[in-house]
């Protein structure tokens, strides 16, 4: 994955520079990442006769894979790698049945294409913890296919029958006559010969796996550690300019007289000054050149038309304002989920609990700010670089944009600096139309990078939501009823604009969807469409859902006389596999210890418990908490995740590390706050990320029961902010009914 | 004016108050060192500079004329540069990567200056943000760089 400018070649000994050179020698391909030996473009006739000999996903060999003559095995990966290591486990899944060592890859996203549509439910995004689950049996495939074409070969090279041949990793073994031969010897030869039926390929027994489920050593490391990692802001080509843009303070505000342009035209470095769509540009021969200046343009913002079409976002709108109108919703909501007769059992119940819960705005703050680079090219086509984790409908929207053919668009997808949601196709959160109009205007390529400043103004936000619950007990004392009521926009809602024929999932999945035996359940939604663009954030609904849900769980336990650890058993007495899950985390703590108690430094401490069903996986959580200056201090989480069988422990392992960072930082400091329509934190000075200080020990346990494979990359992060809620409420006494805790004011517990 | 950088000298045609990231990014190429807030609030901009740690982003190009600029570029031709790298590599620190150059830098400059940190001065010293939560896996490889940095260098490196 090594890429520079102008120096070595990577250790692979493929040098992937940006030089004229190169794109002249790529013009025409998709990829226009490397000239490659057999990957095809996906327009190209024998990547079509290809699709029309298999039907079957993730079946044409030569789209995916290139064998080099050392052996090294180059894949396109039908996802991107963004940190959750993706790029390793598809090696790890390919190179097990093509029976080539994991280490021996280089990993590189896949252009777009039809090729590349692996997933089991025909789409293909990197998102919603979906890629190794969702392909895991394809890609096994593949690698059996490309296995299957090798020995092929080497059958007519050595003119011996496919059956007295065996593989070894990188090599064709003939075991009566001693000779082998390197897969990189036979690769020409092999990817001229047909795919052959997906039925003849026999897959590994799981039993003898030598890279599936070990923690087989991240591909990118090393140059993650060098620099060498190349992110779409790193890309250069000849002849490009820079660009930035100042934003409309208000998104559907246009631009008026710009004041100074003149003084502004006149700066040091300005190429040129441009009027956007709701923004201001400079271009400059480099990119401090253009943030500076357009920082210096004085614009005449205009409001919005009566008639304007997309979000406006109104002069006096505050996020304090907004969740009071979330919390006046009046009505009885659109159920997602019934069961049992909740009004009927309410209403005869002697014990009623009623609680109201709110959360909050957040910005997804990868560290990577987003930039476009576009360049037309002489013959018409346009080469694109951007951050993506959705290839083809990048590809669509840019076509589209560009107003030319898709087919003439070459998308490159480089490393994330970081997504957690932040990448799909959310409008106006995107640089890349301002980079495509840029460069058409100047005759140049452009490069335009947001400053964090303007990330921070046209960001999607995670929703926000106020839930109202009502609850009844039995004169035991245990929950027999519950009602939620979210109002609030959902994501997906939010990107198409308007409400579906049912309530978004992905606005109440975490209140919708829990394992616990309560018979007479009532979910709901209120749908409210608000000013501000939303978006999928690290584990979505479930981010704030199962907050509310666990830590209103934990008030029914309380008003029951239960206790939380205890109750949670009870209404999971009859599924053996989260019951399995939940006293697995509390071993893994050493045990239930709910305290308040005394740690050994003589804190005052307790723990809290929670349980999530993310995208198909089970965790359970329980976090140690005192209090420190009036605010919450974490010191450790367990967390048990039980994704039903996993490719890469130590990935996995990384990845609850990653899901507890985001879920303490929107649990402990983070918060999107919105002011006369604007947002008060436009840099991590006043939008506050999680700090190393504030960071807990994490000790994680996975459980692999067998059952379907769930996801990875989300799943570890609902289940913290309500098991250390719990913690703090049974710390303090005080109820925690609102993210983030930094709005709460702690006493020192006696 | 010009500039030392990586042992190299270069001559830049910039303005006194640029900052450094800039010129080492647009002007000389070396995108190793990255933008992430231009405030000095995340750290991912961190590079070496007489062997101490600064924050690119806002520090003006001329403050740093007649001294020695280390980027991640060149942080494995420093000894201690170079086992920090082998030691997050074998701690597979790295996520998405975007902060780790500023991570490394900023572990070398600690290690360079007290090769025996305690845990209060690492915690002082390591305050560059990570998104991705690699707090842990940077807190682990430090510590076992400080427990071993007596012993002799193994060989840095990985694979691609």
């Amino acid at each position: 994955m090594s890429a520079r400018i102008d120096r070595e070649a990577s250790p692979l000994g493929e040098p992937i520079n940006l030089s004229r050179r190169r794109f002249l020698l790529a013009s025409g391909t998709v990829t226009g990442a490397l000239v490659l030996g057999f990957a095809l473009p996906s327009g190209s006739a024998r990547m079509q006769a290809m699709a029309a000999e298999s039907k079957a996903a993730g079946t044409q060999v030569g789209a995916f894979l290139e064998i080099r003559p050392d052996s090294t095995v180059r894949l396109l990966c039908p996802f991107i790698e963004g940190g959750q290591g993706t790029y390793t486990a598809m090696a790890q899944i390919v190179g097990e049945e093509l029976d080539a060592d994991p280490s021996t890859f280089l990993v590189e996203s896949a252009p777009p294409g039809e090729a590349y549509v692996v997933m089991e439910n025909g789409m293909r995004i990197t998102g919603g913890s979906m890629s190794v689950r969702m392909s895991y049996p394809t890609m096994r495939r593949l690698g059996a296919l490309a296995r299957a074409m090798l020995l092929q070969a080497a059958s007519a090279r050595l003119n011996v029958p496919v059956a007295a041949l065996t593989t070894e990793p990188g090599r064709v073994l003939h075991p009566v006559s001693g000779r082998s031969l390197t897969y990189g010897e036979m690769a020409a030869d092999a990817l001229d010969l047909p795919v052959p039926d997906v039925d003849s390929v026999t897959l590994r027994d799981p039993s003898q796996f030598r890279w599936i489920g070990k923690p087989v050593r991240r591909l990118d490391a090393y140059d993650k550690s060098t620099g060498k990692a190349l992110y779409s802001i790193d890309m250069q080509v000849d002849g490009m300019l820079h660009a930035a843009v100042q934003h409309a303070p208000r998104l559907g505000m246009t631009v008026g007289e710009l004041r100074n342009e003149a003084q502004v035209k006149a700066m040091e470095g300005v190429h040129s000054v441009h009027r956007l769509p709701g923004a201001v540009a400079v271009v400059a021969e480099r990119w401090w050149h253009a943030k500076r200046a357009v920082e210096a343009i004085q614009v005449d913002w205009q409001e919005a038309a009566a008639d304007a079409t997309g979000r406006v976002m109104p002069a006096d709108f505050s996020t304090v304002a907004y969740r009071e109108r979330l919390a006046n919703e009046p009505g009885p909501g659109r159920e997602a989920e019934k069961e049992g007769d909740f009004a009927g059992t309410l209403a005869k119940a002697t014990t009623r609990v009623e609680a109201t819960y709110h959360n909050q705005y957040l910005n997804h703050a990868q560290l990577e700010p987003p930039s476009a680079l576009a360049r037309f090219n002489p013959d018409g086509t346009l080469d694109i670089w951007l951050p993506n984790q959705a290839q083809d409908m990048f590809l669509a929207d840019i076509a589209k944009c560009a107003a030319i053919d898709p087919s003439r668009i070459n998308l490159h997808s480089p490393l994330l600096g970081g997504f957690f949601g932040r990448h799909f196709l959310y409008e106006t959160a995107n640089p890349y139309p301002q980079a495509i109009e840029l460069a058409k205007a100047v005759g140049r390529p452009i490069k335009l990078i947001w400053s964090r400043e303007e990330e921070f103004l046209r960001d999607a936000l995670r929703p926000m939501a106020v839930v109202k619950f009502r609850a009844a007990l039995d004169d035991k004392g245990l929950p027999v009823a519950l009602e939620a009521v979210s109002a609030t926009e959902g994501p997906t809602e939010s990107l198409a604009g308007k409400p579906g024929d049912q309530p978004d999932p992905t606005a109440l999945e975490g209140l919708a969807g829990k394992s616990y035996a309560i018979p007479h359940r009532r979910i709901a939604q209120n749908y409210v469409k608000g000013p501000v663009v939303l978006g999928y954030w690290r584990s979505v609904g479930n981010s704030l859902n199962d907050f509310f849900y666990e830590a209103f769980l934990d008030e029914l336990a309380d008003k029951g006389g239960q206790d939380p650890f205890e109750l949670r058993l009870h209404l999971l007495r009859d599924n053996p596999r989260l019951t399995h899950l939940l006293q697995s985390v509390v071993e893994l703590s050493g045990g239930w210890k709910r305290g308040p108690f005394t740690a050994e430094d003589g804190s005052r401490r307790a723990r809290g418990v929670a349980m999530a069903s993310p995208f198909g996986t089970e965790t359970a959580v329980v976090a140690e908490v005192s209090i420190e200056n009036g605010q919450v201090k974490v010191h450790d989480i367990w967390q048990a995740i039980d994704p039903g069988s996993i490719v890469n422990p130590a990935i996995v392992e990384a990845q609850v590390n990653g899901a507890v960072s985001l879920g303490l930082s929107q649990a402990l400091v983070e918060e999107a706050v919105y002011v006369d329509g604007k947002p008060r934190g436009r840099n991590f000075d006043l939008y506050p990320i999680l700090p190393p200080a504030r960071m807990a020990r994490v000790h994680v346990k996975v459980i692999e029961s067998g059952a379907k494979m769930g996801g990875i990359g989300e799943p570890p992060l609902p289940a913290v902010a309500p098991a250390v809620a719990n913690a703090v409420a049974r710390l303090t006494g005080q109820r925690i009914r609102s993210m983030p805790f930094s709005s709460y004011t702690f006493s020192q517990p006696a | 004016m010009e500039l030392r950088i990586n042992q190299k000298t270069y001559q830049v045609d910039a303005e006194a108050d640029t900052p450094l990231l800039w010129v080492i990014r647009d002007d000389l190429g070396l995108t190793g060192t990255k933008y992430g807030c231009g405030l000095a609030q995340c750290g991912a901009c961190s590079v070496l500079v007489d062997g101490n740690v600064v924050r690119s982003c806002v520090t003006p190009v001329a403050g740093v004329v007649g001294r020695e600029v280390t980027t991640i570029e060149a942080i494995e031709a420093d000894e201690v540069g170079k086992r920090v790298v082998a030691v997050w590599v074998e701690h597979q620190v790295a996520q998405c990567g975007y902060c780790q150059s500023g991570q490394v830098v900023a572990a070398t400059a600690l290690l360079k200056n007290n090769p025996k940190p305690d845990d209060g001065q690492i915690a002082a010293a390591m305050v560059n943000l990570c998104r991705c939560g690699t707090y842990n896996a940077i807190q682990a490889a430090v510590h076992d760089l400080a427990a071993n940095l007596a012993t002799p260098a193994a060989p840095a490196g990985g694979n691609a």
